[in-house]
């Protein structure tokens, strides 16, 4: 019993377990609703096609609420970065347009996010009002620039970019009634960019700055994070990886039209929040933002193919959010490990140590005072 | 130690916009001598603390630390924590919802190449740290805690274990014992007791007299952003500076504009 006990704690802990469950629990629902759909990788490719690049845009989304802030012009950069690859690669010949369009769309994207960020930190603007603007500003400024059309990418497939950024990998997932099923190279750069940012967020400098300045940003400065700087970073961040989500989005569509992003704001913003990062700032989730995009994209899909009207996937993502958020509170706060000692005060034994106290000492026994401490060795 | 003086700030002002926080400050703390700091509510005392600590940059003014003159435009919180200036707050010097092992090293980790935390090595350390010279034992608290589960004197103990930890020459208190029991107040003031012993420098500020007056070798009175009184302990008993700082607080001793 001590065991499990020990067991349930510790995977209880494990980053975006409470949202990958809801995410395994939901294809499960699928897979026995249609199963002529969720058994085939089809629809995992399809998901993986749509999902990436909100996928991206939630993982610096992360941050920005980690830190305490919001960023609602996301949707105006995915337009305005896409605009600009689209600009360059028709604009500009030979083999280096479409990337000096890639290069492009993220200046763009960095401008943008450093304007927002400047406007933050150091004019003092509530970061809700500041992007609110931005995303009114910059769709206009899209909107006027491309002149309200949209414009395609002929040839875009022949392009070296196309396969490096939205390609078809061969030869991972199984065949399809024998035709051969590719793997989106979005989802693999998704998946990438989301193992680099757990890393960033967690183990670096710059992570650590974020969580604390989320915590409270006057403890931050006196501890020496320069809060300014940081908050300008993260938006810079924020709208280079928008404008990436944008370029990937126009490059697998192969057209850009000046309202794409538009439907990412709700989304997006849900995958975080169904990840586990609280608006309170301080703690973010990035494992769950990952299984949080997945949730939320795969809900339409699935409810349709399930056979349930259209008219039920709202209601059916709001069910599922809602789970999930009340989910993430309830493990957070360790309300569940909290059940297993009420088990036990009912007299099921699950007795041992929660293997959490120092050096073996007498551990649960916590008193509100530290020890006389030894003096100073100094 | 070779200086005489831990801290000297000369004729320093602070204005935030047109507002005057600090007046030209005069003070010199002894390389082993721990200052009361004292005044009413808005004196300025925060804001002291504040520009020796690099947080704020005085408007003008010089200030030496260890005998050395500090450029102030090169001068930050990185910089006092290499020179061993450290900051206890009472509310403000950890982050709530951090693990503990990451509150004793925000804004100077231990680093991997590229400004990645080696995560193994500061956990190691915190946990040292808190064996050894916080005394936290076999009390369910580990590096992996959160502070939010710690009771305010715990987090005073965190707080001042880092201080000493990062051999501080000169600990700065900002109101520690707020809202604190009897009990773990006691702890913050042999804390600071210990602090004399080492052989280290003090700003202690607190607005509970008797407190002050137990570990302060000296009191500088702090009104309107200007210092008002410094008053040597063999000079005064309690009794006297209570009436002393009650008198500003009353306006009975108004400054002549
Ligand atoms: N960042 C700031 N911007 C503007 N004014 C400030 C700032 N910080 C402090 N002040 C002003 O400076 C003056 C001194 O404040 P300070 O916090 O130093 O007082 P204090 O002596 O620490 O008071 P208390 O005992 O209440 O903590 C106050 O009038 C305050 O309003
Ligand atoms: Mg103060």
């Amino acid at each position: 019993m001590t065991q499990i006990r020990s067991f349930i704690r510790a995977f209880s802990k494990i980053e975006g377990v409470a949202v990958a469950g809801v995410l395994a629990l939901l294809y499960v629902v699928f897979i026995m609703t249609s199963p002529e759909v969720f058994t085939k990788p089809r629809i995992y490719t399809s998901f993986m096609q749509t999902i990436s690049p909100q996928l991206i845009i939630g993982l610096a989304l992360t941050f920005v609420i980690t830190a305490g802030e919001i960023d609602l012009s996301f949707p105006a950069v995915v337009a305005l970065g896409g605009f600009m690859f689209v600009w360059a690669y028709n604009h500009i010949d030979g083999a280096m347009g479409p990337w000096i369009g890639l290069a492009l769309a993220l200046l763009v994207g960095a401008g943008i996010g450093w304007i927002n960020g400047i406007m933050v930190a150091h004019l003092g603007v509530p970061s809700i009002m500041a992007t609110l603007a931005a995303q009114f500003f910059w769709y206009g400024v899209t909107i006027l620039v491309a002149d309200g059309k949209s414009i395609a990418l002929t040839g875009i497939r022949d392009e070296p970019i196309y396969e490096v950024f939205v390609g078809r990998i061969q030869g991972i997932l199984p065949d399809q009634r024998g035709v051969p099923v590719g793997l989106p190279a979005q989802a693999v750069w998704a998946l990438a960019m989301t193992i680099f940012m757990w890393f960033i967020l967690n183990r670096h400098k710059f992570g650590e700055a974020v969580m604390f300045i989320g915590d409270n940003p006057d403890v931050a400065r006196v501890m020496g994070i320069n809060v300014e700087a940081t908050r300008v970073q993260l938006f810079v961040m924020m709208g280079v990886m928008a404008a990436f989500a944008g370029v990937i989005l126009t490059l697998d569509i192969n057209v850009f039209f000046p309202t794409q992003g538009e439907g990412y704001l709700l989304p997006v913003m849900a995958a975080v929040f169904i990840g586990g990062t609280s608006i309170a700032g301080g703690v973010g989730v990035i494992v769950g933002t990952f299984f949080g995009a997945y949730i939320i994209g795969s809900l339409e899909a699935g409810v349709v193919a399930s056979g349930i009207s259209g008219y039920w996937v709202q209601l059916v993502k709001g069910l599922v959010m809602g789970a999930s958020i009340i989910l993430n509170i309830l493990l957070g706060e360790g309300r569940i490990a909290g059940y297993s000692e009420k088990l036990r005060q009912w007299g099921v034994p699950m007795g041992g140590s929660s293997g959490s106290s120092y050096g073996g000492g007498n551990g649960g026994d916590r008193a509100s005072i530290p020890e006389a401490p030894p003096p100073d060795a100094a | 130690m070779a200086a005489e003086y831990a801290l000297q700030m000369v004729n320093i002002e602070k204005y935030f916009g047109r507002v005057c926080a600090l007046r030209n400050v005069n003070i010199a703390i002894g390389s082993n001598e721990i200052v009361g700091l004292i005044g009413d509510n808005g004196a300025g005392k925060s804001t002291m603390v504040k520009v020796l600590t690099g947080v704020h940059r005085p408007t003008s003014g010089d200030m030496y630390i260890a005998g050395r003159k500090v450029d102030p435009r090169r001068y930050s919180v990185k910089r006092a924590h290499e020179y061993g200036i450290e900051t206890v707050y009472q509310d403000k010097s950890l982050g709530e919802k951090q693990v503990l092992w990451r509150n004793f090293f925000i804004g100077r980790q231990v680093t991997l190449p590229f400004g990645f935390i080696n995560v193994k090595k500061e956990k190691e350390i915190a946990q040292e740290i808190m064996l050894n010279t916080i005394g936290f034992r076999g009390r369910g608290i580990t590096v992996d805690s959160k502070v939010s589960k710690l009771s305010g004197g715990e987090r005073q103990g965190v707080a001042i274990g880092r201080a000493m930890h990062f051999e501080a020459e000169l600990i700065v208190l900002d109101e520690p014992t707020v809202a604190l029991s009897l009990k773990e107040v006691r702890k913050v003031l042999d804390f600071v007791h210990q602090i004399k012993v080492g052989g280290k420098a003090c700003i202690y500020i607190s607005h509970t007299i008797t407190d002050v007056y137990e570990v302060a070798d000296r009191f500088i009175v702090m009104d309107r952003g200007e210092i008002v009184g410094d008053i040597r302990k063999e000079d005064t008993s309690l009794q006297e500076l209570d009436q002393y700082l009650l008198s500003y607080s009353h306006g009975l001793r108004d400054r002549a504009e």
